[in-house]
Parts: structure tokens; C-alpha cells; sequence
């Protein structure tokens, strides 16, 4: 099993996101040959203009969703920390929906059992397609390094400005 | 394939609903959108119907490529009626995220007819339809509607597309707005909503949609987002539109204080430039897009502070330069007041320049407009003159919302001469005295002024032809122009996207074919083009508003010159020229003089059961 500062996942960035919801396509293209948002382990949402975000499974430690299933239907893969559904286990109770945070795992509205990211064989569709380079395959590392350095970044606008000339 | 091949039909007077098939002869002759919706219109309605009767549907049209991954065409749908400003045949086309839902529904077009005794609102739950009391979404904005009823269905993810106040009340400039700021938008079609008694239309489909060829659909569209991310859309996700403010002005083709001037002093503080600095939040798109183009706009401080609006440049012409109102925070307001209530922002705008020219010079008086000074430039008449015309307040409000040509004959007293339309639809922000394909574009174009059906104003703007005069030649332009949006907005794919279709009707035809498995060659959908606005134009001749005598340009256009210094200088359209754009217009269309298509032309485009209408209207003209 990958460390927690190993595991890499999708990550939406709200100041980039624009709720465009073609993430939601592609998953569902890559996934189900079809084209059907309700279908799609990634979600948008819009809260208004200026709010969107799309959420996919954040691979959690001990992932609640794991936990709250009577059935064992659901376990993390050692390798790469994704959430493994057993199709044969799962009867689409839901306590594993209730039990995640960020409505990131869903009950698939044919097949009736639950579905969630599986990071694509580690080429996630959604990061491929996003037109606004708002979603990373990336690290929770990873991540706080941007933040840091963005936020640097603003800090210091004049000082970057004048180190230019 | 990406049709359902089914359509989905709701009698509002009995409550009955049915669907019925579709077959692929149809599909492919007409290919979707506003094709097929004039199409479906043809087939259930009478000739003469008014534009608020019962018998009168109201048809909302998916496309081949609605609700699939294809930039800009996968959101969309459109509405085809007969129009109440023009009482000819309207259509109108919207992106966002309602179109999607309602193609996963099941159905490529939902046929409205009837009137239903309530106010209700369509609930159209994949094979579920039902018709849900509406009175107490009576007087909601849009917007609001859209937040109650996804409440009180309990779904975040249902789509709404809904009618304001001014549809409610019938106003001929109301429109319908989905999801927060996509509208159908010009010509009233909120009206016809409102006639029917049809506050809004709910949407959730879970059904997918499949294209035939899946690999190569998926490739051929990852092309085209690439494209997006290129030169042919930087307009749309830098400036916008409003880039086209100081374009238009430095080309004395910026329509100012109800075309009395074709420049405006104050366009730097109107600008794309200024807005953008000051005003633009951030910058959203439609479902399935890779370009970004709605600015949406925030007012940080002032009298009009907390305004929150989509800013699009016909909108921010009509309600600013055309008003000679040079104040960026009012006229975000103003179109927020406009998206409120429902009303279509262009009409809005020219309404409000028309009656504040009638009061510049005297026809109306402070006794008319209940005190409000309706001077040129003033921000706060402006703003008080879209609440009356939005809720019919008051004798001014009311004569306003029916659109400046039938308040021009109410008012009497030559106001007419200050009425800016075609057929009855008010002017787009082109200066048609010093961009004169777009004259000849706007006037034949079969839903009145608009620059959406032809595009002509573009080789005018990018000096392809002399713009300051009409010579043979440019009835072809204009053709080209038509046909290839007939096909653009039967594809429902964005017009702003049209740049990333490098290789026009071939691109168009690769996407037709891929999708729906239809084979089509780019010279059939050439054809269908031309058979689309045939369709159009036969259907406003069965309306008795087709021929010659209704394709016009506003009075002003034709006798008053531009007086702004400069190149422009003087700048008018002769009726000489006018008529030798018309002829050569109606020459290269393969129509009579009086522009009607001719039986042999109809029978060449598949169209043998419009003959006996035009045939009757040669007859009459002889």
C-alpha cells in the first residue's frame, strides 16, 4: 500500500473549475461506452457562477466507505489505495454513500450495485479532457506545495516583478 | 446513433401526452434543432394561427449532437414557434445544461400545444411527464423558478428552462432563460409561453446517449477542444464580446442614441477593455465546452452595487451606447433587470433608445412617462424603463412591452421613423448605414433583424468587400452566410465555436455522420441549408409575412445620414442600392422577384408539399 503521502488521486481546483462538466463525460465515455453524466464517478458541482467544483474519491485512510459495509464488498486496493467494489458482494445498500464525505462513491443508477473512481489504470480520463487544467492526478504533497508557492507567488508580486529587469 | 428518433408531444389543454416515432428520412433532411423544429412546426399548425393561440405549438428541439462530448453542440437545444414580434416563423437557439437532460429524457423534440387552464410548469422525468401547478411560481424570475423547482422536486441535478413576469403578461420581447443566464432569446418567445400558461419546463434524463462510431467520434473531438484552446476562440475567452465596442466604434459602426450617431464618446468607458478590468468575477462556460465565454460581471461598489449579470456585447450595446448611457454598473443592472423579469436584452434596449428619442424630440412628454426625464444618457431612466417595461407598469410600460414597431402605432405622431426594426424585431449593434451586406443580410433574414442568421456583417468588418456600398454579389454572400448557419443551428453547435470548423461543412458532416450514423456528404448538408431556409421562408409566406414588401430596413437606415465625421461621413442606404442587394439576393436563392421561392426550386430541394402555398402567392402577385 501506497503511503498516504504517496497515494496520488483527482483533484479539482475551485479557482480553475468552471462546472463545465465535461470530466463527467469522458468518465463516462471511458467507463460505459456511453455518454451519461449520471454515469460518471467524477461530479460537478455548480453552486453558483461563481462556486464549481468537481469531486471524485479522495482515497481516503482507513476510508469510512470500507468500514461501513455489512458485506465486504468493498476493500482498498494495496497498490494503488482506490476502492474496490466486489459486484458479486455489493446489493446496493448504501451505507458506504452514507458513509463518504464528498458523495464520491454513488449507486449506479443501472446496474444497482455502488461505483466509484478507479484513477483509469492511472490515466484518469477527466484529468486528460478537462479543458481548464483544473483537475491533477496528483499528491496531497504535491498539492500544498503548489498552494505554498502560489501563495508566495502573491506575496511577493512586486519583488518577482522587479527580479525580471 | 445519437437520435432517439421519437417526439414527445403535450396537449396542454387536455393534459394528454403521447410520444411518436421518428424516421431516419426526416432526421437527415432536416438534421435537428431549428430544421427539424420548422419542420414539426409546419406539420401541426394551421396557416394564420396567432402567435398566443392554443393552436399555435411551441416546439423545443434537441440536436444530433445534444448530449454527447462535442464542444458546444453536446449542451444545447432550441425553440421554434411562430414569433410574436414578427408573426412569421421564430426560431431561437440555447446552450448550458438544459438541452443534455432533455435529449437523456428519450425524446429529440417536445411539441407544446394547447393552453392550460393554470399556470403549470412540465416535469418531464425520462418517461414520466406530468403537469405540476405553477401558481406559486407566478412572478419568479427565471432564475428563481429554476431554485424552487429543483428544490421541491428534491434533485440538484434537474435542468430548468422557464419564462419570467414579462412572459407571464405576454410581453412580445419576453424571453426563456435555462440554467441562470442561457436564453431563447429573441422574439418572444416567453410570450408564447406565457400564452399557453407554461411557466417553466423540467428536465432529468438518465438515459445514454450513443454515438455510432464511438472511436472516432471521441478522436475527431478531441481534435476540436484541442482547436478550442487556439486563436479561433481567443476572443471568447479573453475580452468577449464586448472586444467588439471600440472594433465597431472605430469603424463608425457603432449604433449610439438610437442610431443617431454610428460612434460613441463614451465608448472607452463602455468597453471589453473596461470591462474586464473592473467588472468581470470570473469567467464560466456551458456543459461540454471547452472554451469559457460567459463574463460574468459584478458591480463592487455604488448605487448599483451587488449587480450580478452575464455581459454579452448586443446586450451591453443596447443597453448602454444605443441608450447613450456610458456608465458600466447601470447597464450590468439593466441586464440583470432584463434576465429578471424575461425580456430579451437587445429589444429591451432598442425599446428604451426608441422612447427616449420620442422624448428627445418631443412626442412624448413628462406626462407620458409619469415624470421620468427620458433624456439620452440617463442611467437611472434607463434602469426605471426595464422595470415598467419588464412587469407592464404603468401606460408606458405596457405600450413598451409590446415591441417599438406596435408601440410606434400606438403612440402615432410619426413615431414610426424612430422604430428600429425588421418584421418587427429590433436591430443587433451593427450600424447598417456603414455595413451594408449586413443591411441586406438583416433584411431578408426570415426571423427579422438579427445577425445570427446570415453573419453578414462579418466580410463587411473584415474589409472583404466595400461595406459603404450594396453592388452585385452580395445576394450570394448572404446566401452562403444562411445556409451555413441553418445548418450550424440545426447541429446546434455554438456559434462562437464556428471558428475551430476549419474545414466548415466537412467538419460538419464528419460530426453528422459519426454520431448518428447517417452517412452525409458535406454537399448534402449544403443542400439542407438551402432547403432549411426555403422552409422558412415558404412558412412566413403561408403567414402572409414572406415576400418582397416585408424584407425592409428601418426608416432611419434610409434617411438619415451618419453625421459623425470620418470616413463614414454621410453614410446612408438608397432604396436604388437596397433594391439591387434584394434582386440579387432573390437571384441567387433561385426565387421570383418578390421573393418567393418558385415551385421548381421547392421541387429540387424535396420540398413538394410547399408548392401549393407559393404557388397561390404567385398567382396572387400577378
Amino acid at each position: 500500500m501506497p503511503t498516504i503521502h504517496e497515494k496520488k488521486f483527482v483533484s479539482g481546483d475551485p479557482s480553475k473549475c468552471i462546472g463545465c462538466t465535461v470530466c463527467e463525460y469522458a468518465c463516462s465515455m471511458k467507463h460505459e461506452n456511453t455518454f451519461n453524466p449520471t454515469k460518471s464517478r467524477i461530479r460537478a458541482v455548480r453552486l453558483n457562477s461563481f462556486v464549481n467544483l468537481a469531486v471524485a474519491c479522495r482515497l481516503c485512510e482507513d476510508p469510512p466507505c470500507v468500514a461501513a459495509c455489512p458485506r465486504d464488498a468493498l476493500s482498498q486496493s494495496e497498490e494503488t489505495g482506490v476502492i474496490i467494489v466486489d459486484e458479486d458482494k455489493c446489493n446496493g445498500c448504501g451505507w458506504c454513500v452514507e458513509a463518504c464525505d464528498y458523495g464520491a462513491i454513488q449507486l449506479h443508477p443501472e446496474r444497482k450495485v455502488v461505483f466509484t473512481c478507479d484513477l483509469c489504470d492511472g490515466e484518469p480520463q477527466c484529468v486528460e479532457w478537462c479543458p481548464e487544467e483544473a483537475l491533477d492526478f496528483t499528491t496531497k504533497d504535491i498539492i500544498s506545495q503548489k498552494a505554498r508557492i502560489t501563495a508566495v507567488k502573491k506575496l511577493f508580486q512586486e519583488a518577482l516583478k522587479s527580479g525580471e529587469k | 446513433m445519437s437520435y432517439n428518433k421519437r417526439v414527445l408531444y403535450i396537449d396542454l389543454t387536455s393534459g394528454k401526452i403521447e410520444t411518436k416515432p421518428l424516421k431516419d428520412e426526416i432526421l437527415k433532411k432536416y438534421i435537428g434543432g431549428i430544421g427539424l423544429g420548422m419542420k414539426l412546426w409546419l406539420d401541426n399548425s394551421k396557416a394564420g394561427v396567432d402567435p398566443f393561440s392554443p393552436e399555435n405549438p411551441l416546439i423545443f428541439i434537441t440536436g444530433p449532437l445534444t448530449g454527447t462530448l462535442a464542444p458546444s453542440a453536446g449542451n444545447s437545444y432550441a425553440a421554434v414557434s411562430k414569433g410574436p414580434l414578427t408573426e412569421g416563423i421564430l426560431n431561437c437557439e440555447a446552450h448550458g445544461f438544459f438541452g443534455p437532460d432533455l435529449k437523456r429524457a428519450g425524446y429529440d423534440a417536445v411539441v407544446f400545444t394547447g393552453k392550460s387552464e393554470k399556470l403549470v410548469y412540465a416535469w418531464i422525468d425520462d418517461e414520466s411527464v406530468q403537469l405540476i401547478d405553477a401558481e406559486h411560481l407566478r412572478g419568479k424570475s427565471p432564475a428563481e423558478t429554476d431554485e424552487t423547482i429543483r428544490e421541491e422536486l428534491g434533485d440538484f441535478y434537474i435542468r430548468v428552462s422557464a419564462i419570467g413576469e414579462a412572459g407571464e403578461k405576454l410581453s412580445r420581447v419576453a424571453l426563456v432563460i435555462n440554467d441562470e443566464y442561457r436564453a431563447i432569446g429573441r422574439g418572444g418567445m416567453g410570450a408564447v409561453m406565457g400564452s399557453k400558461n407554461l411557466k417553466a419546463v423540467a428536465a432529468r434524463g438518465t438515459h445514454d446517449v450513443n454515438v455510432a462510431n464511438l472511436e472516432e467520434f471521441k478522436e475527431f473531438v478531441r481534435t476540436i477542444y484541442e482547436r478550442m484552446k487556439g486563436p479561433a476562440t481567443r476572443k471568447y475567452r479573453t475580452l468577449g464580446t464586448p472586444e467588439n465596442v471600440l472594433v465597431l466604434n472605430a469603424l463608425a459602426a457603432l449604433p449610439t442614441r438610437n442610431f443617431s450617431q454610428a460612434t460613441f464618446e463614451g465608448a472607452e468607458r463602455v468597453s471589453g477593455e473596461y470591462l474586464l478590468e473592473r467588472y468581470v468575477k470570473k469567467i464560466i462556460g456551458c456543459a461540454t465546452c471547452g472554451m469559457r465565454c460567459d463574463h460574468i460581471a459584478l458591480v463592487p461598489e455604488g448605487e448599483y452595487k451587488g449587480a450580478t449579470s452575464r455581459v454579452e456585447f448586443e446586450c451591453l450595446w443596447a443597453l448602454g451606447p444605443l441608450c447613450g448611457v456610458d456608465r458600466l454598473d447601470a447597464v450590468i443592472e439593466a441586464i440583470r433587470l432584463c434576465d429578471h423579469y424575461g425580456i430579451d436584452c437587445i429589444s429591451a434596449g432598442n425599446i428604451v433608445a426608441f422612447a427616449m428619442d420620442l422624448y428627445e424630440n418631443g412626442i412624448i412628454t413628462k406626462k407620458d412617462t409619469d415624470g421620468l426625464d427620458l433624456s439620452f444618457g440617463n442611467h437611472e431612466a434607463l434602469v426605471e424603463t426595464v422595470k415598467r417595461m419588464g412587469t407592464r407598469k404603468g401606460w408606458l410600460g405596457d405600450i413598451l412591452a409590446e415591441g417599438s414597431m406596435r408601440a410606434a402605432e400606438k403612440i402615432g405622431k410619426g413615431a414610426e421613423k424612430y422604430a428600429n426594426h425588421i418584421k418587427g424585431m429590433e436591430l443587433p449593434g451593427y450600424d447598417l448605414r456603414t455595413l451594408k451586406t449586413a443591411a441586406l443580410g438583416f433584411s431578408v433574414s426570415f426571423r427579422g433583424a438579427c445577425h445570427l442568421r446570415s453573419g453578414a456583417y462579418s466580410p463587411d468588418m473584415k474589409g472583404k468587400v466595400d461595406r459603404l456600398k450594396i453592388e452585385k454579389g452580395r445576394g450570394k454572400i448572404v446566401v452562403d452566410g444562411e445556409d451555413m448557419y441553418n445548418i450550424v443551428d440545426s447541429l446546434i453547435l455554438c456559434k462562437f465555436s464556428r471558428g475551430v470548423l476549419y474545414d466548415g461543412y466537412k467538419d460538419m458532416a464528419n460530426y453528422y455522420t459519426l454520431a448518428t450514423g447517417i452517412a452525409i456528404t458535406p454537399e448534402e448538408l449544403i443542400k439542407a441549408g438551402e432547403r432549411i431556409n426555403n422552409l422558412a421562408r415558404v412558412l412566413n409566406i403561408r403567414e402572409d409575412k414572406g415576400t418582397r414588401e416585408y424584407d425592409t430596413l428601418p426608416w432611419k437606415i434610409m434617411n438619415v445620414p451618419v453625421p459623425d465625421e470620418g470616413v463614414a461621413k454621410g453614410a446612408v442606404v438608397s432604396q436604388e442600392e437596397f433594391d439591387i442587394g434584394l434582386d440579387d439576393y432573390y437571384n441567387a436563392r433561385g426565387w421570383t422577384k418578390d421573393g418567393i421561392p418558385t415551385p421548381e426550386k421547392l421541387k429540387e430541394l424535396g420540398l413538394d408539399d410547399l408548392v401549393s402555398i407559393v404557388k397561390k402567392k404567385i398567382g396572387s402577385k400577378k
